[in-house]
């Protein structure tokens, strides 16, 4: 017909235009956030209160000190940053300063390129590595050169637990694996949940497999499976694989776990609600208990305790898991203008006193700064503070949680396959075979 | 819109060479949009599936890898399957109900305007509003269930993966039903009033007039509308990945969904744009089979019925 005459005309009219349309849309680009057009250095933070202000003060009063130097911020959500910060380090739009946990991540990074090497930087600046945490520097590591400041606070996993419930049926909190499964049946009966669990967020699931590896086969089982070894069907793996799964025949997960949401703190409820006696977690949910739970932490009813050991396991009762802390880089794309903002705000504006005496006092959170313990006397959480301190800083390993230790993909495919492993529908077997596959690969 | 190429092809024969030489330019606009937005990423899509690219480095050519992967992993099968399941209980909880509504509110009473705009309102919500509000009400220990202590409600609704697929039915139904009513109701006001005078002058009852006019005439607006509901079924991702985001177990992990995941999460963009063109052909090939459906006898609609 002539529609097609016609319609072919303007296609090569189109495939002229194109070009044109593509710089219009290209310089449009340039202006964004990683655009070396105004000269500041740009930093994306995480909002969500009170981090974001701690995080925004920092800046701002580098900004007001250094008028030639001056950072841009914007905030982004937690989740929607991870999503846009890969997009725009994929689309060389990375703000200078990138933030994240460092692991598997960072290593993505690096290997394509995107991030400075501070190795050399941090050898001339002595300074600021010896006021940090000895163990925070190993996930911002790749091949032995740090690309990655560690700064904010320390996040290890630990073992809450209500008081008030304990108390209720009589029971201690569990110093071994054997006494945690010998408190399922007593709370059940008691009508009370044993354990709550964000299943849906399947990352709380990892957390319960983390530490039974590391009790069970020590820190080294997990590392050799980091360094690529098909360790997964080690004999140690399969029996934390299967302690995993007895727990959830025994009923010591709260009913409908796999339903429940970490990221709405539905688990934290259950816990000062009075409906779970016991709950691991991450130390950042302490904030929100403290917030949202009453006088639930004021009372005292909180108890918080390190991972039980099991017995006749090689990992040291006192390791630790978690978040050893989170992370600044520098962007290889920035100027280096830019750059030299970003590098003199490490050195003399990141986690400063102010900084990390607000993460004390306002997020009942530890900084990794060393002798901060300093501070504690007299407030409010001293005790949850420095039970925190010590945990995080005599642990013989303080490894990375493992969704942030690997990469990406594996990642994907392990939380995929922790799912099932807690659903039933695989077998410790099947979920050993199917992780030494995708390690493979 | 069924109508249209009937139209096309009768009329405006007689002028087209006056109009596609003058006017044909019009269409430009729309054309350089569609071949910007449409065609040009499709073919970024489908060269990327023969790529590697972990959506930060360099892309390199990969060949069939992605591609062999893809087609090589049980969890396709399972993401097709998932993704019929839902095309099709989706549409089965839907069309009936809709035609249903779209009589009722095809009335002329006032009330009937009233409650036109009520069902209307589960439209006007975003489906990621609909499901955080969903998954809140359906919490088992904090949702409606326990709230109310009714013992029915109380259920592991996203946990359970019978269930869970369940309330992705329900709510797909519940916030598109009144759209589907909508298309209807105007469809239902077109049929002449004619044949239901002839209808009850042969003493046809309101039941006999329905399967017997009214189902009849809606055939190619059941078509557009299933069209609508198999291809927004198929493309279903925010509410499921807001919901259940895939679980529990990929009960619904639909082919969209797994498209996502395999991308964003799982930083693997080669056999994602491979998932993504399945994920096209399958959406043309359905939407070819609907219209065909009621492509032969497009003309004996209507009066010649």
């Amino acid at each position: 017909m002539d529609h097609n005459r016609a319609s072919r005309r303007s296609f090569l009219a189109l495939a002229t235009a194109t070009p044109l349309v593509a710089t219009v849309l290209a310089s449009c680009g340039d202006s964004g956030p990683g655009g070396a057009g105004s000269g500041a250095a740009t930093d994306w933070i995480l909002s969500g209160q009170p981090k974001e202000g701690i995080r925004q003060t920092a800046v701002d009063d580098w900004n007001e000190a250094h008028e030639d130097q001056q950072i841009q911020t914007s905030a982004f959500q937690n989740d929607a940053y991870k999503a846009k910060i890969k997009t725009a380090i994929g689309a060389g739009q990375a703000p200078t300063i990138i933030f994240g946990w460092g692991g598997g991540t960072l290593r993505s990074y690096v290997e394509a390129d995107q991030v400075d090497d501070l190795t050399s930087w941090l050898q001339e600046n002595a300074a600021v590595k010896d006021r940090l945490f000895d163990a925070a520097f190993a996930a911002g590591t790749v091949d032995d050169k740090i690309y990655a400041l560690p700064t904010e606070t320390v996040q290890p996993i630990v073992l809450f637990y209500n008081k008030k419930l304990f108390d209720q049926v009589g029971a201690q909190p569990p110093t071994t694996w054997d006494e945690l499964m010998a408190l399922v049946p007593t709370f059940n009966a008691a009508g009370i949940a044993p354990i709550s669990l964000a299943g849906q967020s399947r990352w709380t699931n990892m957390m319960w497999l983390e530490l039974l590896f590391d009790r069970i086969g020590g820190p080294e089982l997990f590392e050799s499976i980091y360094e690529g070894q098909p360790n997964w069907t080690d004999p140690a793996a399969i029996d934390a694989l299967t302690k995993v799964q007895d727990l959830v025949r025994a009923d010591g997960f709260i009913t409908g776990f796999a339903s429940v949401t970490a990221d709405s703190n539905a688990d934290q409820a259950l816990l000062y609600t009075d409906r779970a006696a016991m709950m691991l977690q991450g130390t950042w949910t302490y904030g929100g208990m403290k917030t949202d739970g009453g006088d639930f932490v004021s009372a005292g009813n909180l108890g918080y305790m390190n991972f039980p050991e099991v017995a006749g396991g090689k990992g040291d009762p006192m390791n630790a898991f978690g978040n050893p802390a989170q992370y600044v880089s520098v962007s290889s794309q920035a100027s280096q203008e830019q750059k030299d903002i970003a590098l003199a705000y490490f050195a003399d504006g990141l986690l400063q006193e102010k900084e990390a005496e607000a993460y004390i006092t306002e997020g009942g959170e530890v900084p990794i700064v060393k002798g901060i313990d300093a501070k504690f006397a007299g407030l409010d959480d001293e005790e949850w503070l420095t039970f925190v301190y010590d945990l995080a800083t005599n642990a013989p390993s303080f490894a990375q949680s493992w969704d942030q230790a690997l990469s990406p993909t594996q990642a994907e495919t392990l939380l995929d396959n922790i799912e099932k492993l807690f659903g039933l529908a695989i077998t410790p077997q099947e979920f050993a075979t199917a992780m030494n596959a995708a390690t493979a690969s | 819109m069924s109508t249209a190429p009937t139209y096309a092809s009768g009329k405006v024969t007689s002028s087209k060479r006056t109009s596609t030489g003058r006017l044909g330019w019009l269409v430009l606009p729309a054309l350089a949009i569609f071949v910007a937005f449409a065609v040009l990423p499709l073919f970024g899509v489908f060269a990327l599936s023969f790529s590697s690219w972990d959506g930060i480095g360099a892309i390199s050519f990969a060949g069939f890898d992605s591609w062999r992967a893809v087609l090589t992993d049980p969890g396709l099968p399972h993401a097709l399957w998932v993704t019929f399941l839902v095309i099709v209980l989706s549409w089965i909880a839907q069309t009936p109900l809709s035609i249903l509504l779209g009589v009722f509110i095809s009335g002329s009473q006032r009330y009937r305007a009233v409650l036109a705009v009520l069902f209307f309102l589960p439209l006007l919500l975003s489906a990621a509003a609909v499901s955080i509000a969903y998954k809140a009400l359906l919490d088992p220990n904090f949702g409606l269930g326990p709230g109310l202590n009714l013992g029915i409600l109380t259920q592991d609704w996203l946990g359970d993966g019978t269930l869970a697929m369940g309330v992705v039915i329900f709510i797909i139904a519940w916030q598109w039903i009144p759209f589907h009513s909508l298309i209807y109701q105007g469809a239902i006001r077109q049929i002449p009033g004619s044949m239901y005078e002839a209808a009850q002058i042969d003493g046809a009852g309101r039941v006999r007039q329905f399967f017997s006019i009214t189902l009849p005439q809606l055939k190619n607006t059941m078509i557009t509308s299933s069209t609508l509901m198999v291809v927004g079924s198929l493309t279903t991702f925010d509410l499921i990945f807001v919901l259940t985001a895939g679980g529990p177990n990929d009960a619904t992990r639909v082919l969209a969904l797994d498209m996502y995941l395999t991308g964003f999460r799982a930083n693997l963009m080669g056999p994602a744009s491979a998932i993504a063109v399945i994920l096209v052909v399958v959406g043309l090939v359905l939407a070819q089979l609907l219209q065909r459906l009621g492509g032969r006898e497009r003309n004996s609609q209507l009066e010649g019925a």
